[in-house]
């Protein structure tokens, strides 16, 4: 099992990204700078799917703090198919039948883009509605847990084990359960395919998005090509607020308390600076530059501020088009096949890719991969994703 | 030409709560072994989250109104990042952009009359952890327990002009906070930072500011403000140096100001909201709870004393300490008499503390134990002399008022046989008094008294010591 970077329970069935706590296992975020860190609590989501009765099979592998494409450049290297070509880890066991579930972080798209490649579901729920205590922190306002999982029956069923209010996390909502829809009621519902996205994608998957459309419409659902403007604005802005909140974050890996310490050091300076240097990859570094920038005096105002107004201008354009569709249908990512690449290209290769994931870590809405393509639905409309995603399934879309 | 000064205040207040301020272990945290006051989320483990304990906000919405601020309805905290060993995240949080509390005035008396300070701002934000440096072994060691105590800083405007304006408030803020229990203001519980500025008087525009970090006590405080002002005069007067604007740092032992001349001071902060932290929303609903349970201002206090005939000193000791008063009221409530009651606390109390090297301050006594000894005394059933020793033992010795009468056998009857065995003693050693009082010198009757008294090293109570002395006296003629 080469995806899993610790195996926890043979009999486990949940894999759970290298990004969220397991109690007393090393939790390294596919970095070297937490080498050998063992976590003193499991993240609440972890918590409650054992509660549930779920054993933990395995940690799976994740590029260095989920920030590149689908692990790429892990510590402990990417994870590739028989033809060489990139997959996420968890969404391969997941394909492979190795798991029933995983739960992953949604940061910028990974475990979306992943699912889709693997030809598996996976779904980021709503802001706020599944806890965030026990993740590896990055972009706190826009990253959430999902779950993947072969059918979007069983990503339902996980899902109903993780979501509701928990009071350790102070961005959690109230509710204690929500609605995830029962399969039913897709014919009639209205789907907005989205011309900025599906443009900016290959000729391949372009066509995989159209087909996929042709089948909804033949399960009696409405789609219209529809326009999001501020698509890429949407995209910047992401990246900038992900920059300066994953640079906030990752600033605590000083080499002092735990993970990687640099035997190589005279002084306090250059203990932290070598720690660092030795413990974070190039991507990590890049967006560490970025988000510090973003963050400084001079450009306070005309970058991190301006991302989030324009977060909210987003987030009433997404909203509009929610007042007139059930769900919007995009590519998870702009091809059907990625290939290794160097490391010096990462940052703006995940930045390029991002234009597909950004809207929902921005807005906080939902957004669902299935059947190799994606879908967003408006805040705790879960259901709509769900059920379209199912009648998609049921209908031989995979 | 004549110069003033212009000095601000930034004053970091420690709350007193249960717990920190975003997680909740901790309290009093600054005590206790090293490293014993500190959780997961204090520690800056990846994966906790900050979650606002909500009586931060209340003791800074209290500290507001007692200032006179107007209370923000929108708040939120901000993410300040720098390196520095004993902040484990790397980041302190703390309000930049929409602070709770702005606006406010305070009025400060000292020799010179009053004047009203403004007060520009206060903020809630965490304290940092504290570094030990062992000179011994060269290393430094990190002490987090201090890590995430709440705090609030309160921003004064430049309104101060001396040393004293800057003692009578810091003052006034302690005692104020004290009595309102927002904050203890124990030993470097309150620590500040002064900017000074000189300018000729009356004018307007003010001169290159430095600014001193970090000062818990006021005797350094003061120091440093007369020696800044000295060194900016002696620069803009006599040319001994160029004044530039930066931060310096006070040497107590040597008496003077030093520049620090490191990165510290040129550092960017890179504020940003902190994400896990939604805006609070603070309601009218929510500033009258919390205006309507504040305890009583000591100016109310005083009005309830003086209407309860308390003398002028009574009242200014008891409202010295919001614990004072609240044993003063809990002992009234019990049915004392409140001028007894003063004497007992102030007088009785005071006295033994004293004897043992205590001060008020450290007064730690169950109301219903002074007020069942009171009782016991204004019943009669002991006297005051006794009532006093076991006021001794309760506060020492935790003792139960009845049980340590019984156990001593302190009562009116007992004490007046002991009184007894003194005043014969006394008769006995003096047969001339005694002749001379049973002969019609009346006056002898004093010298024998007073012979009782020394004997009881003037514990004994005077009434029972002239009954028994008549009494005996007579049995002689
Ligand atoms: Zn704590």
């Amino acid at each position: 099992m080469g995806q899993f970077v610790t195996e926890i329970n043979a009999n486990g069935v949940i894999a759970v990204d290298d990004t969220i706590q397991v109690k007393g296992y090393e939790t390294r975020a596919g970095s070297r700078i937490l080498e050998g860190f063992k976590p003193l609590f499991s993240a609440e989501t972890v918590e409650r799917l054992e509660g549930a009765g779920y054993a933990v099979a395995g940690k799976s592998a994740v590029g260095e703090f989920g920030l590149d494409l689908l692990g790429e450049f892990a510590h402990g290297g990417p994870c590739l198919d028989a033809s060489g070509a990139l997959r996420g880890a968890a969404a391969e066991l997941v394909a492979a039948g190795q798991v029933r579930g995983a739960l992953n972080v949604d940061l910028n798209g990974a475990p979306r883009r992943a699912a889709a490649l693997s030809g598996v579901d996976f779904l980021k729920p709503t802001y706020g509605t599944v806890s965030r205590y026990g993740v590896i922190p990055c972009a706190c306002s826009g990253e959430q847990v999902g779950v993947t999982a072969k059918t979007a029956g069983a990503v339902r069923e996980l899902l109903r084990v993780i979501a509701g209010h928990d009071p350790k996390d102070g961005t959690s909502l109230p509710a204690e359960t929500y609605d995830y829809g029962n399969g039913k009621d897709v014919p009639g519902m209205r789907v907005g395919l989205v011309r900025e996205l599906t443009d900016a994608a290959s000729d391949d998957m372009k066509a995989r998005v159209t087909a996929y459309a042709e089948r909804m419409r033949g399960l009696g659902v409405t789609v219209e090509e529809v326009s999001l403007p501020l698509a890429e604005a949407a995209r910047t802005a992401w990246n900038l607020l992900l920059c300066a909140e994953t640079c906030n974050n990752v600033s605590r890996y000083d080499g002092v308390k735990f993970g990687y310490r640099s035997p190589d050091y005279r002084n306090i300076d250059e203990l932290y600076v070598n720690s660092r240097t030795e413990g974070l990859n190039f991507l990590t570094k890049a967006v560490i530059l970025y988000g510090s920038d973003a963050l400084s005096k001079g450009r306070y105002v005309t970058c991190y501020d301006k991302a989030l107004r324009v977060r909210r201008l987003v987030w009433e354009q997404v909203k509009g088009l929610f007042k007139d569709f059930d769900a919007l249908l995009c590519p998870a990512c702009s091809r059907t096949e990625y290939r290794p690449y160097a490391i010096a290209d990462a940052f703006k290769t995940v930045f390029e890719e991002s234009l597909f994931t950004a809207i929902p870590n921005l807005t906080g809405v939902p957004a669902m991969a299935s059947g190799g393509v994606q879908c967003f639905a408006d805040t705790l409309r879960e259901s709509s994703l769900l059920n379209l995603a199912e009648a998609m399934e049921g209908s031989g879309a995979k | 030409m004549r110069y003033e000064a212009v000095i601000g205040l930034e004053t970091h207040v420690e709350l007193a709560t249960n717990s920190k301020i975003f997680c909740s272990c901790g309290g009093h945290s600054t005590k206790g072994e090293p490293n014993t006051r500190v959780c997961p989320a204090c520690a800056g483990m990846p994966g906790m989250l900050p979650v606002t304990n909500r009586r931060v906000v209340e003791l800074a919405m209290r500290a507001g109104i007692l200032l006179h601020c107007d209370i923000s309805r929108y708040t939120t905290f901000d993410k300040k990042s720098y390196y520095y060993p004993d902040l484990p995240c790397a980041y302190q949080i703390t309000q930049w952009f929409h602070p709770v509390c702005r606006n406010g005035s305070v009025e400060v008396t000292t020799k010179d009359g009053t004047r009203t300070i403004g007060i520009k701002q206060i903020h809630m934000e965490e304290d940092a952890g504290k570094l030990v440096h062992d000179d011994w072994t060269e290393t430094t060691l990190v002490d987090f327990n201090r890590t995430s105590v709440p705090l609030i800083e309160i921003v004064s405007k430049p309104d101060f002009r001396t040393a004293d304006e800057v003692m009578a408030y810091l003052e006034k803020l302690k005692t104020m906070f004290r009595f309102a229990n927002i904050s203890e203001c124990e030993e470097g519980a309150m620590r500040c930072d002064v900017n000074i500025s000189i300018r000729p008087e009356g004018t307007e525009e003010l001169g290159v500011r430095t600014e001193i970090k970090n000062m818990s006590s006021l005797s350094s405080i003061r120091r440093a403000i007369q020696y800044e002002t000295a060194r900016h005069l002696d620069a803009v007067e006599r040319g001994t140096e160029t004044l530039v604007q930066e931060t310096r740092r006070w040497d107590d032992v040597k008496g003077r100001t030093f520049s620090m001349r490191n990165k510290e001071t040129a550092a960017d902060y890179r504020y940003f909201p902190d994400p896990n932290l939604m805006p609070i929303l603070i309601g009218e609903d929510w500033i009258r709870r919390v205006r309507d349970t504040m305890p009583a201002s000591i100016e109310e206090k005083t009005a309830e004393y003086q209407s309860k005939g308390l003398s002028e000193k009574e009242i200014a000791s008891l409202t010295s300490e919001r614990a004072l008063c609240d044993l003063f009221d809990a002992v009234t409530a019990a049915g004392r008499d409140p001028k007894e009651a003063a004497s007992w606390i102030l007088t009785e109390c005071g006295g033994i503390l004293r004897k043992h090297g205590q001060v008020m301050g450290e007064l730690r006594v169950a109301p219903e134990k002074l007020s069942r000894i009171m009782e016991k005394v204004s019943g009669n059933e002991i006297n005051r002399a006794a009532g006093r020793k076991v006021l001794e033992a309760v506060l020492y010795e935790d003792a139960d008022p009845d049980a340590y009468c019984k156990a001593h056998n302190l009562s009116a009857q007992g004490d007046a046989d002991a009184v007894r065995q003194v005043v014969l003693k006394v008769l006995d050693a003096t047969p001339n008094a005694v002749k001379d009082y049973l002969g019609g010198k009346k006056k002898a009757f004093q010298a024998l008294f007073g012979g009782c008294m020394k004997e009881l090293k003037g514990n004994g109570d005077p009434q029972v010591i002239r009954t028994l002395l008549e009494e005996e006296l007579s049995k002689r003629s």
